[in-house]
């Protein structure tokens, strides 16, 4: 029994202490390095953030660079599946510009009538946009986040708001000096407070880990109020950290609570990084 | 071809190739962890380091790996250490496993595999979900530690016909 034993506590020891010919540290020693780095990792010291945002300036810049071929191989399969789709899709963008013309034109009247209300209430919105490109857009199964080439340097804050075309996708959650993280919409931890058009309803999109998100905290009011058989959901605005009025998805009546992105979050290129500021007119 | 098999170059990457093929995975933007694929994904870098830290731990140090979880968590945006540390106690298991066996097999190893990555895994989403507070989805972790388990054999086979590879060109 105490023999036994002893040969357990031997191979513990001898597993976790003893080092191979070329190996220069201990498995033991590694684990608490690795401990250590969990811990002040979990600390916002200065000398940790300083370290921890170079680290990830390398290691973006590395990723990215070794990441090309696969990333040039992919848009040589995208480009050819668009060029196989051509014709398809030539005649559905032709019926759909015709209906966007028609919607432009009162599209035009409402921006002049909502400009002119804001300037009686002596309230004016001021964008400011940034454009960036997605340098690594691995997703995992933990955290659904892309990382964009623009960072302190320029002026990018935590919370600002990710755009693609016009639609949300996300928001910045890390900022290095020449690059960030923004979390997507999909993401687990995403929840960003919306208004269900055209019922006016107050809700909250949460990320589901799969491509499309949940509407919740309003569930019973929907089903109470649902009416109209396609829901979009826009940023409401509430919290201050987004622009009032950016579409994020839409939910068909038949999927209630299930919202569809707008964006497709696998093919992000470029996008915006906007942040906005209400206030009065001087 | 002989002297083709006996070429210092090619001795020299199939050495390195085990390192080589750990850094890709953590740096790529490829992963076998993310297929796009609802319900599928395994995790390589795991299967990796279980099989070279198991069977030829000469060729993966533990450094290495110390290095690689850190690249691995600020590529996929998750606090530095948490894989290093999951990635270091698979090495851990491995080097107990190795002191305690005199005959390697297979079977034994497969299923001790089965109970290091269920335990690592639970560290993640410990350390993930109730310090870190980061909401993590059990399902993806459960079939993830699932499809890997059951992935381990056909890359026991490829890595063991490398590993064999490795042992030619070092004793020619």
């Amino acid at each position: 029994m105490a023999s036994s034993r002893d040969d357990f506590v031997i191979a513990i020891r001898s597993a976790f202490l003893k080092k191979k010919d070329k190996q220069k540290f201990s498995l033991l020693t590694l684990i608490f390095l690795s401990f250590i780095v969990i811990v002040l990792s979990n600390f916002n010291f200065k000398a940790t953030q300083i370290v921890k945002s170079s680290i990830n300036e390398v290691i973006y810049r590395s990723s990215a660079l070794i990441s090309t071929p696969e990333n040039y191989i992919k848009s040589l399969k995208k480009d050819f599946d668009q060029h196989m789709r051509l014709y398809k899709t030539h005649k559905a963008t032709k019926i759909e510009l015709e209906n966007l013309k028609q919607k432009q034109l009162t599209n035009d009247f409402l921006k002049i009538e909502n400009k002119k209300l804001r300037s009686l209430i002596d309230e004016n919105i001021e964008t400011k946009e940034i454009f960036a490109k997605v340098l690594i857009d691995k997703e995992s199964p933990y955290l659904k986040s892309v990382v964009l080439n623009k960072g302190s340097r320029d002026n990018v804050k935590i919370g600002m708001a990710i755009v693609d075309g016009v639609y949300l996708v996300g928001q910045i959650i890390e900022v290095n000096y020449t690059n960030s993280r923004a979390l997507l919409l999909s993401d687990f931890n995403s929840k960003i407070p919306s208004v269900l058009a055209p019922n006016d309803i107050q809700a909250v999109v949460s990320g589901t880990g799969s491509n499309y998100g949940i509407i919740e905290y309003t569930q019973y009011e929907i089903e109470k109020n649902l009416n109209e058989s396609e829901i979009i959901a826009y940023t409401s605005g509430l919290g201050g950290l987004f622009k009032p009025g950016i579409p994020i998805g839409k939910m068909s009546i038949s999927s209630t609570g299930k919202i569809n992105f707008f964006s497709d979050f696998t093919q992000l290129n470029y996008v915006k990084i906007t942040s906005y500021k209400i206030g009065s007119k001087k | 071809m002989s002297s083709l098999n006996k070429s210092p170059f090619l001795q020299i990457f199939l050495s390195y190739l085990p390192i080589f093929m750990l850094f890709f995975s953590v740096f790529n933007e490829f992963d076998f962890n993310y297929l796009k694929l609802e319900y599928f994904s395994f995790n390589f870098v795991h299967l990796l380091i279980f099989f070279w830290t198991l069977r030829n731990p000469d060729h993966l140090g533990y450094l290495v790996i110390f290095f690689a979880g850190i690249i691995n968590d600020v590529v996929i945006g998750i606090p530095l250490g948490i894989s290093s540390f999951c990635y270091l106690l698979l090495c851990s298991v491995t080097a107990y496993i190795r002191n305690i066996t005199l005959s390697p097999n297979f079977i034994k190893d497969w299923i001790s595999l089965l109970f290091t990555i269920l335990l690592i895994n639970s560290i993640q989403v410990i350390v993930l979900d109730l310090i870190f507070l980061i909401t993590v989805d059990y399902m993806n972790y459960l079939i993830n530690s699932g499809f890997t388990f059951l992935f381990y054999p056909i890359f026991f086979v490829v890595f063991n016909f490398l590993n064999k590879r490795i042992s030619i060109q070092q004793n020619d």
